[in-house]
């Protein structure tokens, strides 16, 4: 081509980026790769070639780690772990600061190395992968050097495991080592089996910081190398970003071992189109949502709901502007799409859209490069909610959409879905858009702008998502736990007795559902002693079909999530005001169910917790995060849902408040599963709400066994959250059973907790009773 | 008479291309003849700030031009621009050298060199007092001249001057009329106003190719840019154009986005294609670049063209010049290697 020709086509020619820097740089390693424990590479052993998915070739080879290579890695950080966290916050940050200016020194060579590793464009390694890293580590130098100041009551977790996937290699290391080592944790990372190469270079970067030894530590295989990390003994913490399928499992084996974990998992994003939007620009958005990374993005807006009247001409926009796209040669600086990472996901993605037979297809006019990993930008609109490809991730750069009529239902389109990570909306409407925006079920909504991120706001989902944030503030109790020791709980049993009542009127002690009072199902009570054996009366023995009544109950008070702080307060002092007229009665109660004279203690506690969670109620504010756009990243603070809680044992009466105080007052509905041995009090206090205007449905109380009803209250797919402080460990039973919709829990591990004390409310209570979601909204006119 | 404003095409014997966007709809290219002022389409337009400044600062980031095409490409680039002198001093000796360079506006050996021959600019721009030395100078060369007017640069001039100042521009041989619209108009969302001072100005102009000048920078918001832009499309500009040059912002990467999404809407809706001209603060080759990636990504190939695209500029072109000579010698160039203006 002359440059009289290419002055007659104004064609683009090529535009590559040399790759000579970071091929001499595998070169020198003589392309063979071994561990990075405790400060040094190991030998390079049997392992598994890294090839470049553009073009097939090998990069470099790596090791297989077994056994042995993960204990040393584990017992490295174990060895590290106290030395690391004693240096306090202003050290890390030195070492952790000098990471940052080390990734931006070395960014070309990290982003062509990615590049070729992962096959995304090199325009997006660039100037999006690369400096997002380099933020993460800048923004958390700055987390350690505040931790002190800021988060006094928190602690190191200890050793994290943390296992990542391909798409984002060089990001999701950010996002998984910053926040952990500027708390004050040590780690054993395990990079994607197609993409270690940029880990390998990152621990050479730990090197020239002078990180001490054992801080990091970076194990490389295939899945089997993570399921070792998730069941080794001597780990404190799993963070696990990858499939919804593999999160599930991760949840499975570490149920019950006292293991933290935070799961970032699949979604299937909802990019809705009001009518009002300024559709180029919502056009152009779609490039960064689906067309972002080959569309193998975990928040990727791949599911499109254009407003019915403009669809038609949205389409046609789209369809020219994906004609426009130029796929290729990742290292071009000229491409917007690269190659899909690897052969089997192309095949994946290529099964998935040839099995469907719906809607309306239309691929994109480009060229296809002859070898390498290429899928085409791909559109099918006129799919039904129940068309498969509109439920499943495809994990490619495929985007499916259908339409709407209204605002309501553009909302219950997008929530109709299993996933709840991200969700974009565009409108130049800024009523419309802050209306919808918390109405969308997701841990990141974008307005009028898609696939922003940065260190300063918090990542995540909910839903089968996963749970946990990264980023901002509140990514931080990821990686920290509450300081102080606790100590084991044992079991309280209740008492047995065969002496007659001390009072001949027998009253009914039932279950509390609805806002009515409810016999039990299965229509069995249990007789309730006091310490001495005199029969205190009979409770009724729930179900997993009383459980099901509850949590529909719950389900059916959504309203009380959109009520105001203040409404919520005035009811939490109502509770309270009407608990303390009856204050004798409950002490008397408490005393002969408990055999203590503590009962007066507990009512006057009971009390004061109330205050304080109607003090909480409207106080528990958001954040308005500084991230470098012209406009806001809202943390807002929604409540979880539903929230099923088996109550502590040992004080009935506290116990339940403690736990009901935080879910109401930040307005989620809970099923209370009442103190097994002492389970009277409840019937007693139902009394109190169903004089306090608590709506119906808002709290709902069983009494009965716990451990017979943990696997169907912690099962329910409808239940968002199961926490338990009961004396019976429920821990293994209950992570065990909420794997089937990934839903939050809290389990004391048979940890006991002082009900009386500081420990027992709080910001844990209510961080635990609240979603961060993060609502991007640039601005400019 | 010719489908192109400046007679450029025919000059440079470029085949009549076929259009090459996918998607648009592809009627007969012929000069705009307008349409009713259709107040719903005016009213549906959205500009989102914030979006379209992110897609414009993405934009040098996805797209990369090298070599012998980065070469082809300020080629291009120098036939689309409007070699212009717009200053209280000009004097027809100053004007003669402008045009002179107009006719050889990249030195014969680095043509040479490239392979190419032929370059001349878009075309020349001037007030009106210099339109006859203009016309003179150019003679014979094909390139045409513009004449800035209707009160340029704030057009506040009573209106039927600014009517007959066309007219005597029209009548002194300017083949291309740079208007500037009343910016009261779309400040205070007159919009039938603006529509019928463009019909008149239009209708003044007769053969003579309108550019519609906005002075977006002067209009408040890209919402009424974006409006102001159709508006004129509809009252029959041939071009629409950022800025006098005058304003303290001239033309942006963002404004251009706004403005040529609405020659493609427009575009769409009738088959005609309006023109495009950025005028000021475009001064780096490499800024030249972007715009044309812009284009090419956003309108399609055929806008490549001087008769669909033009840079108003004065420092650019000497840039341009010792970036081409650059790409033939391989060494960094000086300004004093190249004929001045």
């Amino acid at each position: 081509m002359t440059v009289k020709d290419n002055f007659e086509t104004m064609a683009y020619g090529p535009a590559p980026e040399s790759n000579a820097e970071a091929l001499g740089w595998l070169a020198e390693r003589d392309g063979r790769f071994g561990y990075f424990v405790n400060g040094r590479f190991t030998e390079p052993s049997d392992g598994f070639e890294s090839r470049n998915p553009a073009n097939g070739e090998v990069l470099a080879r790596l090791s297989q780690a077994k056994q042995a290579d993960v204990d040393a890695a584990v017992d490295a950080a174990r060895r590290a772990q106290p030395g690391w966290q004693k240096l306090g916050g202003h050290g890390r940050a030195r070492y952790i600061y000098a990471l940052a200016r080390l990734l931006q020194k070395h960014s070309r060579l990290f982003a062509v190395l990615e590049t070729m590793d992962n096959g995304k464009p090199i325009r997006e390694s660039r100037d999006i992968d690369i400096p997002l890293a380099q933020r993460h580590f800048y923004y958390h130098a700055g987390m350690a050097q505040l931790m002190q100041a800021e988060l006094p009551d928190r602690v190191s977790l200890g050793v994290c495991g943390q296992i990542i996937p391909w798409n984002f290699p060089l990001l999701m290391l950010a996002w998984k080592i910053a926040p952990a080592i500027s708390m004050g944790n040590t780690v054993v990372l395990k990079p994607a089996e197609y993409t270690s190469l940029t880990a390998m270079l990152f621990a050479d970067i730990c090197r020239q910081a002078g990180l001490p030894k054992g801080v990091v530590n970076i194990v490389t295989g295939d899945g089997a190398v993570g399921e070792m990390i998730v069941n080794h003994p001597d780990i404190d913490k799993i963070a696990f970003t990858g499939s919804t399928e593999v999160g599930r499992k991760i949840r499975l084996a570490t149920a019950g071992s006292g293991k933290a974990l935070t799961l970032e998992l699949g979604g299937k994003s909802p990019y809705i189109v009001f009518e009002d939007a300024d559709l180029d620009s919502a056009v152009e958005g779609l490039v960064d949502a689906i067309w972002f990374n080959q569309g193998q993005v975990c928040c990727a807006g791949s599911r499109l709901l254009v407003q019915e009247g403009i669809a038609d001409a949205f389409y046609a926009k789209l369809r020219a502007r994906m004609d426009g796209l130029r796929l290729g040669d990742p290292l071009d600086k000229c491409i917007d799409i690269g190659a899909i990472v690897d052969p089997v996901q192309l095949k994946a993605i290529t099964d998935m859209v040839d099995g469907n037979n719906e809607g309306e297809i239309y691929r994109a006019q480009v060229e296809i490069p002859a070898r390498g990993c290429f899928y085409p930008p791909t559109l099918i609109t006129g799919l039904t909610p129940s068309a498969r490809l509109m439920q499943e991730e495809i994990f490619g750069p495929v985007l499916v959409g259908t339409t709407f009529r209204t605002p309501a239902e553009a909302v219950a389109l997008a929530n109709n879905t299993r996933y709840g990570l991200a969700a974009t909306l565009w409108s130049e409407n800024v009523n419309l858009a802050l209306d919808v925006a918390p109405k969308l079920v997701a841990g990141v909504v974008w307005v009028n702008g898609t696939n922003m991120f940065d260190a300063a706001a918090g990542f995540g989902g909910v839903r089968e998502s996963g749970f946990g944030r990264e980023g901002g503030w509140e990514g931080l109790s990821a990686y920290t736990k509450p300081a102080g020791k606790t100590k084991p709980l044992a079991k309280i049993k209740a008492f047995s007795g065969d002496k007659g009542p001390e009072d001949a009127l027998d009253r009914t002690a039932k279950l509390y559902i609805g806002g009515k009072q409810a016999r039990p199902d299965g229509g069995y009570s249990q007789a309730v002693h006091g310490k001495s054996g005199n029969l205190l009366g009979h409770a009724s023995l729930a179900n997993r079909k009383d459980i099901r009544n509850a949590v529909e109950a719950a389900q059916g008070a959504a309203g009380w999530s959109k009520t105001s702080g203040h409404l919520r307060a005035q009811i939490l002092y109502y509770i309270a005001e009407n608990l303390s007229a009856r204050d004798a009665e409950f002490a008397h109660r408490i005393d002969a169910l408990t055999g203590k004279r503590t009962g007066a203690k507990e009512v006057e506690a009971s009390v004061r917790r109330l205050f304080t969670y109607a003090a909480w109620a409207d106080k528990f504010d958001g954040q308005a995060h500084g991230v470098p756009i012209r406009g806001i990243a809202l943390a807002m603070r929604e409540p979880v849902g539903v929230i099923g809680a088996f109550c502590p044992d040992e004080a009935p009466l506290l116990g339940m408040v403690s736990v009901m105080g935080p879910a109401m007052a930040m307005g989620n509905r809970s099923v209370l599963v009442a103190s097994e041995p002492f389970p009277l009090v409840a019937a007693d206090f139902y009394q109190i709400l169903e004089t306090s205007d608590v709506p119906a449905g808002v709290v709902n109380i069983l009494t009965g066994n716990h451990a017979e009803l943990a696997p169907h209250l912690a099962g329910h797919l409808d239940v968002d959250a199961v926490w338990s402080f009961s004396s019976t460990d429920l821990a293994r039973t209950i992570e065990s059973a909420s794997a089937g919709n990934i839903k939050r829990t809290w389990v004391n591990n048979g940890q006991a907790r002082d009900w009386a004390g500081p420990d027992a409310e709080g910001r844990g209570f209510l961080e635990a009773a609240t979603e961060v979601k993060n609502i991007w909204v640039p601005y400019g006119e | 008479m010719s489908d192109s404003p400046s007679g450029t095409r025919d000059r440079q014997n470029l085949p009549a291309k076929k259009p090459v966007e996918t998607g648009l709809r592809q009627l007969e290219h012929g000069r705009n003849p307008g349409m009713a002022l259709d107040m719903d389409w005016v009213r549906r337009v959205q500009a989102n700030t914030s979006a379209i400044e992110r897609r414009a600062a993405s934009l040098p980031g996805r797209r990369s031009v090298k070599k012998d095409y980065q070469a082809a490409w300020l080629l291009k680039a120098v036939t689309c621009i409007d070699l212009t002198t717009l200053a209280g001093d000009d004097t027809a000796g100053r004007v003669e050298r402008l045009c002179a360079k107009a006719r050889q506006p990249v030195r014969a050996d680095i043509l040479d060199a490239l392979g190419v021959s032929g370059i001349t600019v878009g075309a020349v721009c001037v007030y009106h007092e210099m339109i006859a030395p203009a016309v003179k100078s150019l003679e014979g060369s094909g390139i045409p001249v513009a004449a800035v007017s209707t009160g340029f640069p704030a057009g506040l001039s009573p209106f039927n001057l600014r009517i007959a100042e066309i007219e005597e521009s029209v009548k002194a041989g300017a083949r291309e009329i740079d208007i500037v619209i009343s910016r009261r108009h779309v400040l205070t969302g007159n919009w039938q106003a603006l529509y019928d001072e463009m019909r008149a100005f239009r209708a003044a102009c007769g053969p003579a190719h309108v550019k519609a000048i906005l002075a977006t920078g002067e209009l408040g918001t890209l919402r009424n840019v974006a409006k102001a832009s159709l508006v004129c499309m509809m009252a029959g500009a041939d071009f629409i154009k950022t800025s006098t040059g005058k304003e303290s912002v001239n033309a942006t990467l963002p404004v251009s986005l706004v403005m040529i999404r609405a020659i493609r809407d427009y575009y769409q809706a009738t088959g005609y294609r309006v023109g495009y001209k950025p005028a000021g603060g475009i001064s780096k080759a490499k800024d030249a670049v972007t715009y044309l990636t812009l284009i090419k990504d956003e309108l399609g190939d055929r806008w490549l063209q001087p008769d669909l695209f033009r840079f108003g500029a004065s420092s650019l072109l000497g840039d341009i010049e010792r970036q081409l000579e650059h790409h033939v010698t391989g060494t960094y160039s000086a300004g004093y290697r190249h004929a001045m203006v």
